[in-house]
């Protein structure tokens, strides 16, 4: 879409234009440097133009010059707000390509730092999500859980946000002792807490009327704009990597998989809510029947793969996070490094679900898709 | 002589003061309600647990930089925050704290004055202060905070017929305009009127939030809407003087809510021989002491509830709170006949 | 007496701001003075022991009407850029027409006021029931100028249904 001035719609009785505004990239609710170019029709939006690329720094060119392990530094960066999945994820993948075989305890591990991870990043969401809705206080109650989660992380790999908490095979140490007691002892109070949002949110009146039939895309569409994670789920459509293409521990896992028959803002809502306790529950499971064993696998001291491509997804809080990596065979960096970032795909939907709408929509919608900036510019 | 000038002009100075002194003290009531149902404290540092902090708020803001923008216009850029206030502050000349007491030998009236048409003065002087809205996204000279302040507006506008509709039902049960008639009927009914017109105050209750453009009704201020509110391009102390008239308002709302449905000045239960004790706290007292559990509440809804869109809030006005006060007027006409 | 300085002092505000109202350039300013010129009014009619009337002006025409004016004139004002006005004296000739003509009716008004006697017993106003202002205007409007209330509400009722109608895209 390009650029277009104020046009004169003819017809109506009296004419009205068009007026042509811009919301960000500096805004207190577009979640980052996000600019949003909208058309109005008086309050409601006829169309928006969706401007990225002021976070972009680079990353997948940066890795073609680095080795495979400094990579996963730059994985955090993506998604800063859940960087363990990232980490995660690249990890598996060029285990896949290197067909390592990941010891039981570093899975289960890892499933426990991605769910616990999945956690801290919806209590953001929810916290924002919130907030540019206009409830401020759970904002501030979400981001204190969020603590916890970040200080769970701090014992464990001593950052806070960015947290390079994998290696290729397994991770870097060990879980430092009494850790799953607390880990356990976090689910224990975040289920109180869970019931607190809910309270304030899921059947107040004014939240209701803010995202009920805001923002409605089906199945078909919904898969067709390329969306993923939850909010497809949040349209109905059961797609979930954990299950569809099990990975790390999730294959032993006992959990469901919310999914939403709406596809409004309040359904996607729904389910991210759901996917907390399902978080919670996996948490336990994987705390409680922790393996011992080795943390890291038979990994060469020089990670050189033979020449060949990998693509590999996992669930990430978002959405579907994949990597495609290639490599020549020759040298110790990536040839090629391509994430496919769910929030950059998501977001592809965000014109589609603000047609018609109101501009106090926009908000509540970017909100609902739930990105990540950095992922999205990379 | 001393009745007719000083003792008026003493009055006005204690309620001026007082209720300038208690609107930037409730800035801080704020910031520490709302800290404190968010788990955190609020401000902390200036004074003993943040006491000092409106003094240093207004310090500040009378130092920063005095900026209009070039082709607004000067008059009524300057007028506007002041439009906002007055309103508000001169509402209290009606508003009775307490009936008339004996002190320093005098008969004295714990109220500026009492007008025979007290309540209808109260919502006339609210509706001017619409202008300072209106003016403010005037004079600001941009498309945006125009079109803010026109929403503000329109919202105030819509909410005032609710509001006052249900001053009309309570002017129905006492017969009379008058503030202080209100309180006195109230005490001849032996009931506070909240309990006999539970859905005239609860249509206050909300109706006043929408006026105070409060939360849940605070989209045209909000920060998060794309549109930058009608203060958009106000700094400094005007910019504080339009916050400070909303807190302002938000007083008097309290206020009035005590005195026409809460007994104003009346002890809980007056003819009750046996609660005798409790006229150790003196009127006054109980009239501020009900004022500030409105407030609170004020304050208590916005920390916790999301706030509506505008036409979800045009809606309400109009398509709720207005047809249900007409029904609860047209009742409360009906059973007063019938008891006559 | 000084209720005479009160009434001139009212009287000159009232005079001055109607003066500026009609001669001020800018649009906005001039109905702003015609608020402040209806909320001298206003003191005028608590000068003349009518508290009830006084709210209700402001109230209705300061707080209501003019808000509505001042709704149109400033969009108005925005769409329109203050571009150098059309000879603003090229309507002199008729505006003084009119004008002389007004002022030849309010003269013969007042002179045959001067000139018939004055009226015997200068009509003893009916004793009303009630007492207080506000009560009074209640008694006659529900009494005796029943029917033009119920016709007035059905003009305002006229007048909304009219702008609903003008405003809704679809209906």
């Amino acid at each position: 879409m390009t650029y277009l001035p104020p046009e004169t719609i003819h017809g109506a009785m009296f004419d009205t234009s068009e007026l042509v505004i811009n919301m960000g990239p500096q805004h207190p609710s577009t979640h980052g440097v996000l600019r949003v170019v909208l058309r109005l029709d008086g309050e409601k939006v006829v169309d928006a133009d969706v401007v990225i690329g002021y976070l972009h720094r680079g990353i997948e060119k940066l890795s073609e010059n680095r080795n495979w392990t400094q990579i996963i530094l730059l994985t955090d960066r993506m998604d800063y707000v859940a960087a363990a999945t990232s980490n995660v994820g690249y990890c598996e993948t060029v285990e896949k390509l290197l067909q390592i075989e990941v010891p039981r305890r570093a899975k289960y591990l890892r499933t426990v730092l991605m769910e616990l991870q999945r956690i801290a990043s919806h209590c953001l969401w929810v916290g924002t999500h919130a907030m540019d809705i206009g409830a401020m206080t759970v904002f501030l109650y979400a981001f204190r859980e969020r603590e916890l989660i970040l200080d769970l992380f701090e014992e464990f790999c001593g950052a806070r946000l960015t947290y390079n908490s994998m290696r290729i095979g397994g991770l870097p140490q060990d879980i430092p002792p009494g850790w799953d007691k607390k880990v356990l002892a976090f689910c224990d109070v975040m289920d109180g807490k869970l019931d607190e949002y809910e309270t304030l949110l899921t059947h107040n009146r004014i939240w209701l009327e803010r995202t009920k039939g805001v923002g409605v895309i089906h199945g078909a569409e919904a898969t067709a704009l390329g969306l993923c994670g939850p909010a497809l789920r949040g349209s109905g459509v059961a797609r979930d990597v954990r299950k569809d293409e099990p990975y790390a521990a999730y294959d032993e896992m006992d959990f469901d998989v919310p999914v939403g028959m709406a596809g409004d803002t309040y359904d996607r809502y729904l389910v991210r809510m759901e996917e907390f306790r399902q978080s919670l529950r996996i948490i336990r499971q994987a705390t409680a029947g922790l393996p011992e064993g080795p943390i890291v696998g038979k990994v060469p001291r020089l990670i050189k793969p033979a020449a060949g491509e990998t693509y590999h997804a996992i669930e990430s809080p978002k959405g579907e996070l994949g990597y495609f990596i290639v490599s020549d065979g020759k040298s110790t960096n990536p040839y090629r490094f391509r994430v496919r970032p769910p929030s950059f795909c998501n977001l592809q939907a965000l014109p589609r679900l603000v047609r018609g709408h109101m501009v106090a929509d926009v908000v509540a919608l970017i909100g609902s898709i739930d990105i990540v900036l950095g992922e999205v510019d990379r | 002589m001393i009745e007719q000038f000083v003792i008026p002009t003493l009055k006005i100075l204690i309620v001026l003061n007082a209720t300038l002194v208690g609107v930037s003290y409730m800035t801080l009531l704020e910031r520490k309600v709302i800290a404190w149902a968010q788990s955190r404290l609020g401000p902390m540092r200036v004074g003993p647990s943040g006491v000092l902090q409106p003094i240093a708020d207004a310090v500040k803001l009378l130092l920063k930089e005095d900026i209009t923008p070039t082709k607004a216009d000067r008059w009524v850029f300057t007028a506007a925050p002041v439009i906002s206030m007055v309103p508000a502050l001169i509402v209290y000349a009606v508003i009775p704290f307490g009936p008339v007491v004996r002190l320093f030998g005098r008969d004295v009236s714990l109220y500026i004055t009492d007008i025979n048409v007290g309540l209808l003065y109260i919502v006339s002087v609210a509706s001017v202060g619409v202008y300072g809205i209106i003016l403010a996204g005037y004079a600001s000279n941009s498309k945006f905070p125009l079109l803010a302040s026109l929403r503000a507006s329109a919202q105030l506008i819509s909410y005032e017929v609710a509001v006052t509709l249900t001053l009309v039902s309570v002017i129905l049960m006492s017969g009379t305009l008058s503030m202080v008639g209100i309180v006195n009927a109230q005490y001849n009914a032996h009931v506070w009127f909240a309990f006999v017109q539970p859905v005239a105050f609860v249509i206050f209750f909300i109706g006043s939030l929408a006026e105070t453009n409060r939360a849940p009704f605070d989209l045209p201020e909000a920060e998060q809407e794309l549109t930058g509110g009608f203060h958009t391009e106000y700094s400094g102390m005007r910019f504080a003087l339009f916050f400070l008239a909303e807190y302002a308002n938000i007083i008097v709302v309290s206020s009035v809510a005590t005195t026409l449905f809460f007994g104003g000045w009346l002890r809980p239960f007056p003819h009750v021989a046996a609660l005798h004790f409790l006229d150790l706290i003196p009127s006054w007292t109980w009239f501020l002491l009900k004022s500030f559990v409105f407030l609170y509440i004020f304050i208590w809804v916005r920390a916790t509830l999301p706030r509506y869109r505008y036409d979800q809030l045009m809606r309400l006005g109009w398509k709720v709170l207005i047809p249900l006060a007409i029904a609860n007027l047209v009742l409360t006409g009906i059973v007063k006949v019938m008891l006559l | 007496m000084a209720e005479a300085i009160a009434f001139y002092t009212l009287a000159a505000f009232i005079l001055g701001f109607a003066v500026l109202v009609v001669t001020t350039k800018d649009t906005v300013h001039s109905v702003l003075f015609l608020v402040l010129d209806f909320l001298f009014v206003a003191a005028l009619y608590v000068l003349l022991n009518a508290p009830f009337l006084a709210v209700i002006q402001v109230l209705v025409y300061a707080g209501g009407i003019v808000v509505l004016y001042l709704f149109v004139v400033m969009l108005v004002n925005l769409k329109r850029p203050p571009e150098a006005h059309q000879d603003p004296h090229r309507l002199s000739k008729l505006g003084f027409g009119l004008a002389g003509a007004v002022l030849i009716e309010l003269g013969a008004i007042l002179m045959s006021g001067y000139l018939k006697a004055p009226p015997a017993a200068a009509a003893t106003p009916a004793v009303l029931p009630v007492v207080g202002n506000t009560e009074q205007v209640g008694w006659l409007l529900y009494t005796r100028y029943l029917i033009p209330f119920e016709i007035a509400s059905m003009l305002l009722l006229v007048a909304m249904i009219g702008a609903i109608v003008l405003a809704k895209r679809e209906l």
